[in-house]
């Protein structure tokens, strides 16, 4: 096997507490042997010693003390898994309502969800809210454990009856691919090794779901960007400028727009850590050298067509975390958006998704941990583009300007199932 | 596992890792005011250094780099950081725990103790005098399991303290370090990294560590069910038995609590080779600092610790 050639896939676990998702990353990192003998040994020992049995698969990733002692997840854990063809970033995130925004967190950057429900129960609140969020953060793909077969006695037909409310849930969210397997964590049947209990079923193990899965991003972006972090001066003179490219590649010889000052030049070069090339590929960290003298600066954004657009009212749709519910004029709020940070105002509040039905009602506040669609206004214009299409000139967060605390996570425009 | 090797140049994942990186290093310059780069000598450090260096060429750093200096340092790796400090025309930063002991903000745990926790102490007091509001830290995720739980950007109180059950929203890549004076973050831009990517990435990138990472001959006794080195720091007890083995050092940590481990893997294609195929990790094999309990690293990074 080449180690050379692995690709990476980010996945978030989703779904309410105690469906068991803890314990089904943990039987995944047992089983495909990512653990070693010490953090067995000590998973094995704590368990014993909190009196959970001999081997809580739960511990592998709750390692904070008040996680082990309330047997909850708090916070997203974050492990790695390498198999043969793919190295896994998992991020193992909690069920709780108001640990939302960690959830949100994990969720983010994920090219993938693992949703894990409870086969007995029917479909939660809680679940449907991490699906909707998913969605909203632009998650296409969804692998769906349907947990604790054993004890249903391994039926097909109360398999068959949570999958059906979930097939209707992920039509009306949006999700391109759905792939439901019966699993039981604790025993380990379909994670990682079949199950000969459960006979009736042919599909995938977990494990093979996510080896098929594709990876990589899902925006419909066309068109380069790269928001400028830093100016590097150069020997001799000139600048180059320094970020992440989104969206496409930008090439030595490009036409470029930059933006908000509308300046069109072209990259005369591309370097990588000091080095020339000719080519800067998405998710590189890349500094380009422009043909024409320009005062471009951090904040602003290198462009290729079609062009994003530069706006300081946006709408969007928010997920707020403050502790304080958002209201016109309450909070002063500062929006981060690529690189770029201003001041920001909420002109209105266009209304609260309510989870249950996926509608939207009339409100005047959001509340923690609450979806609402927002106009905001901005002190200094922003190059955005639609979060569909462009995740990193689609996204932002609110900074609460007295705390400093992250307060919500924004994205421009709507969800098409909103 | 996988056991077969190539040769150990770019492949999708390093370079995915990689540019994100760089991309926490700028950020976080951008950001803060006063930033700091910890620097242990470390291969963890050593390869964030790397980072640093192309994340900002071909400008020097933006930011000093500081090294908290226990006084139980392997000789091997004093030399390597001032060497590696100095060919990139950084600053250095050096602050003693035996500072902190003579001026009485510790209490000296004699020669043979432990200076790991003391060293929290003197990481605090070197962020307060030279007010930096950020420090970069080459803490991975994989390491341990208080570490897994942390963001790539660690808010700090103005003691110094991580709360764990109160961490910022961390969505995307949008990084915020905002803070108000006395407060920090730490950032740690190889948060997604494990120990094998570390290595393939000093092997892709030619990279120079301490010899000790090495396998070379060298006196050791079994204590505690770890080899430790023989030396100025560790004296054998008279019910311990010295012997000459074949050993490299996983981790650099403090020479009296840094374990070896038995090995014959003297360049970094094989150490690779025996990354890929351990079955201890590598703070089980090699730190006696983390044996204590079962939260002893969540226990040390709420008072400050690295």
């Amino acid at each position: 096997m080449d180690l050379a050639t692995k690709d990476l896939l980010r996945l978030a676990t989703i779904g309410s507490v105690d469906d068991g998702k803890s314990t089904l990353i943990g039987r995944l990192l047992v089983d495909t042997r990512q653990l070693f003998d010490d953090q067995l040994d000590a998973v094995a020992a704590a368990s014993e010693r909190r009196g959970f049995g001999d081997f809580d698969l739960s511990f592998v990733t709750d390692g904070l003390r008040a996680e082990r002692e309330q047997g909850i997840t708090i916070d997203v854990a974050y492990r790695y898994a390498t198999t043969p063809t793919r190295k896994f970033i998992i991020a193992d995130c909690p069920g709780h309502v108001q640990y939302t925004g960690n959830m949100a967190t994990g969720a983010s950057t994920a090219d993938l969800a693992l949703v894990v429900l409870d086969v007995a129960s029917s479909l939660k609140e809680q679940t449907r809210r991490h699906l909707c969020i998913a969605a909203l953060l632009g998650v296409r793909s969804i692998i769906v454990a349907v947990n604790k077969m054993d004890t249903v006695e391994w039926s097909e037909l109360a398999f068959a009856r949570v999958t059906d409310q979930i097939e209707v849930l992920s039509r009306e969210l949006g999700f391109t691919s759905t792939i439901m397997v019966p699993v039981s964590a604790l025993y380990g049947d379909n994670v990682v090794e079949g199950s000969s209990n459960i006979s009736w079923y042919h599909g995938p193990t977990v494990l093979e779901a996510l080896e098929a899965s594709e990876s990589g991003s899902w925006e419909t972006a066309q068109g380069a960007r790269l928001p400028i972090q830093w100016v590097l001066r150069q020997p001799g003179g000139g600048r180059t400028y320094a970020g992440i490219v989104s969206g496409e590649a930008f090439h030595v010889g490009d036409r470029v727009t930059l933006l908000p000052a509308n300046v069109e030049t072209s990259i005369a070069a591309i370097n990588f850590g000091g080095e020339a090339r000719l080519e800067a590929a998405v998710g590189v960290a890349a500094d380009l050298d422009l043909a024409d003298e320009t005062d471009a600066g951090r904040g602003d954004l290198i462009a290729t067509p079609p062009l994003p657009t530069v706006t300081r009212d946006l709408e969007a749709t928010i997920c707020w975390f403050g502790e304080q519910p958002l209201s016109v004029n309450g909070h002063r709020l500062r929006l981060k958006h690529t690189t770029r940070s201003t001041p920001v105002r909420v002109r209105r509040i266009g209304g609260l998704v309510v989870i249950a039905s996926l509608t939207v009602v009339p409100a005047d506040s959001l509340s923690t941990n609450e979806i609402g669609l927002v106009s905001l206004q901005t002190a200094d214009p922003l190059v955005v583009d639609d979060y569909r299409e462009d995740r990193v000139t689609g996204s932002f967060v609110l900074i609460d300007e007295v705390t400093n605390a992250t307060v919500a996570a924004g994205m421009v425009g709507h969800a098409s199932f909103l | 596992m996988t056991t077969t090797l190539t040769t150990p140049r770019a492949t999708d994942h390093l370079d995915v890792l990689e540019s994100h990186a760089l991309f926490i290093l700028r950020e976080v310059a951008a950001e803060c005011e006063r930033p700091v780069l910890l620097f242990s000598g470390g291969k963890d450090s050593t390869v964030l250094l790397h980072l640093a260096a192309k994340a900002f060429a071909p400008q020097p750093l933006p930011f000093p780099v500081l090294h908290i200096d226990t006084g139980q340092n392997f000789a091997e790796v004093l030399g390597f950081r001032d060497r590696t400090v100095s060919a990139l025309g950084a600053r250095l930063i050096v602050a003693k725990v035996q500072d902190t002991i003579n001026a009485g903000r510790v209490v000296d745990p004699g020669p043979l103790g432990s200076r790991n926790r003391l060293q929290t102490v003197t990481l605090l007091d070197a962020i307060n005098e030279h007010r930096f509001d950020a420090a970069f830290g080459g803490a991975r995720r994989d390491e341990d399991k208080a570490r897994a739980k942390e963001r790539i950007l660690s808010f700090r109180d103005a003691f110094g303290q991580w709360d764990p059950r109160r961490q910022r929203p961390e969505l995307w890549q949008l990084y915020q370090g905002r803070v108000n004076p006395g407060e920090h973050v730490r950032a740690f831009p190889l948060s997604d990294w494990t120990e094998l990517d570390v290595w393939q990435y000093i092997g892709r990138e030619k990279l120079e560590l301490p010899s000790i990472y090495f396998a070379h001959e060298r006196e050791v006794v079994s204590r505690d069910g770890m080899w430790l080195a023989v030396g100025e720091f560790v004296e054998p007890a008279s019910h311990e038995e010295v012997v000459r083995r074949s050993v490299r050092f996983r981790t650099v940590g403090d020479a009296n609590c840094t374990g070896a481990v038995l090995s014959q893997a003297s360049t970094i294609e094989a150490i690779i080779e025996e990354v890929a195929v351990a079955n201890v990790s590598e703070r089980g094999a090699t730190r006696g600092d983390d044996k204590f309990s079962e939260t002893a690293m969540e226990d040390r990074k709420r008072e400050g610790y690295f």
